[in-house]
């Protein structure tokens, strides 16, 4: 039996095998598919100060391989997460990363606060969301901005870990990955979706009322595989990695790339049990591969 | 409500786009009317909320326009397939007392459960033209009434439902009226129903992805006591009272 622990930035996952925010609400939903405590982790959805309504409707087009996403936020802010859904994850043997997302970096502070006061194993710091207009990915496409938003988490989460959530939507994701690491960041997330776009040529309508969304699912797998590879070899920090994982062997590549967990996401809105599929699958693969730590993986690919 | 393989037993061709299907489901013969099904369509990312058309015992019938590459893949399956399906999904219509049943088009199928499952129940079905009718002798078993309306004229009343459903509601008493068709329709019945006082139920449609309440993408803007907010199509849905959705007018 392979052992399937991983750990990261000291929290112990019980296997590498997380849902990623933003497609697992606060666990409620799929709760009743299977036991919580299946999965390694479960990042949360995305928490703001104060209650967000997220975008009209549609906020979500079909693509080639994937989707493209704009819900913008929706969430019941962060007061309504940390009295109302904290209780209710608290209840299972697994990892609750929370998932912050500040317009200004005091809101970045005050939110890093009261989710670490609230008990979350993790924060998950999102700086990517290419759905909302301020914050967001405004904040992840700098170095200076990501490594102020960085600061001001890790300066207001006591003992909390703090996982910087990288956006692919940059010129090179190894400068703000080292930006992001020398602010003190003590793990890092990749990637959060890609800008994409997609039009109805009866109408010559966007398909997303809000024109460009967020592209996941397995068509970005491969630059997942890609940008993990890339920070991997830039910093220090344990990654989780996530983009388009669909079965134990995509997680195996993400691994090999050189994370230390994977996210399952989109892969949920076909089949709800995937992430307990993917870390089965992830488990035999290793068993037939005679891998007795599945943290071995990690890094553990072998370049050209 | 789970994941089940369920065998295609029939797959009719019913107008020139959509075919009626019934599948093998022991599991979800206690779904309700207005609830729908997400099935699964090969080589697609998001699977296909259909909704559910009628339950007789372990069968689930559905019937499926085709609107894409999805739902074609859907329709063409043949008799012995197994299709993956998740559900029974969503809320349903309530039906209770003397209901009057009011659809447009593909809003049709989910109404002749409702009206099944009623105490009594009249219809009034619109469609683009004769060719685009469907499940017309399913209604007239299910319902005292049925009456039709073309845009064209080509079968039954020239025009749209909501003026049969003026005419009806003036002459007749019924406890709830249940819709499901397109938005301009829906937003129509409504401002009918509410002149008459009669109660509504729509059932709303809006692109989709997890089908059960964790994605947050299916977003309707509700209006509740406190105000307006945003719900979702398939928990809080599909079907919804009428005066609680904020249709754009």
């Amino acid at each position: 039996m392979t052992d399937m622990r991983v750990s990261i930035a000291g929290v112990k996952f019980k296997n590498p095998i997380l849902v990623a925010s933003g497609t697992f609400g606060f666990g409620h939903e799929y709760g009743k598919f299977y036991d919580l405590s299946e999965l390694g982790g479960i990042c949360v959805k995305g928490t703001t100060l104060h209650k967000r309504d997220g975008n009209p409707a549609p906020r979500i087009a079909e693509t080639p391989s994937g989707i493209l996403n704009s819900v913008g936020l929706q969430n019941p802010g962060v007061d309504a997460f940390c009295a109302e859904e904290m209780p209710f994850l608290k209840r299972f043997d697994t990892k609750i990363v929370a998932n912050i997302s500040g317009n200004t970096l005091e809101e970045y502070s005050e939110l890093a606060e009261k989710v670490a006061a609230a008990g979350v194993d993790m924060i998950e710091v999102n700086i990517s969301c290419p759905n909302v207009k301020a914050g967001g990915l405004a904040f992840g496409t700098s170095c200076t901005s990501a490594a102020a938003a960085t600061e001001a988490v890790k300066n207001h989460a006591g003992s909390v870990p703090v996982m910087v959530k990288l956006s692919p939507n940059v010129t090179d994701i190894t400068e703000i990955a080292r930006a992001v690491e020398a602010a003190g960041a003590d793990a890092l997330s990749l990637i959060n979706t890609l800008l994409g776009m997609r039009i109805d040529l009866k109408t010559r309508r966007p398909i997303l009322k809000n024109n460009t969304g967020g592209l996941s699912g397995p068509a970005v797998l491969p630059v997942a595989v890609r940008m993990v590879w890339q920070v991997a070899n830039a910093v220090k920090l344990p990654l989780l990695g996530m983009g388009g994982v669909a079965s134990g062997a995509d997680a195996a590549e993400l691994m090999f790339a050189g994370a230390s967990a994977v996210a399952v996401g989109t892969a949920l809105f076909n089949d709800p049990y995937a992430p307990i599929r993917v870390r089965d699958e992830l488990a035999e693969y290793c068993e037939n591969a005679g891998v007795a730590r599945v943290s071995e993986l990690t890094g553990g690919v072998k370049p050209w | 409500m789970d994941v089940y393989k369920c065998t295609l037993l029939s797959n009719d061709k019913i107008t020139e786009t959509s075919c009626d299907m019934r599948v093998l489901a022991p599991e979800m013969a206690d779904a309700k009317p207005g609830q729908f099904v997400h099935v699964k369509c090969e080589g697609f990312t998001l699977r296909r909320p259909i909704s559910i058309c009628d339950v007789d015992g372990e069968v689930l019938r559905l019937v499926v326009d085709r609107r894409g590459k999805g739902t074609e893949w859907l329709t063409e399956q043949r008799v012995g397939a197994t299709l993956d399906i998740l559900g029974p999904l969503g809320r349903g219509f309530g039906t209770h007392g003397r209901v009057l049943v009011v659809g447009g088009g593909i809003g049709c199928p989910p109404l002749l459960y409702a009206a099944k499952a009623s105490d009594s129940a009249d219809a009034i079905l619109g469609f683009r033209n004769s060719a685009a009718m469907m499940l017309l002798g399913d209604f007239r078993d299910a319902c005292d009434t049925v009456q039709l309306a073309t845009d064209d004229g080509s079968a039954g009343f020239r025009g749209r439902v909501d003026e049969l459903l003026r005419r009806r509601l003036s002459e007749e008493k019924y406890d709830r009226v249940l819709s499901c068709g397109p938005t301009p329709m829906l937003r129509a019945c409504k401002r009918v129903c509410e002149e008459l006082g009669v109660p509504l139920e729509v059932s709303l449609e809006e692109r989709m992805g997890c089908g059960v309440g964790a994605c947050l993408v299916c977003a309707v803007k509700l209006r509740g006591a406190d105000g307006e907010y945003v719900g979702h199509v398939c928990k809080d849905g599909p079907v919804f009272k009428a005066e609680e959705v904020c249709f754009d007018d």
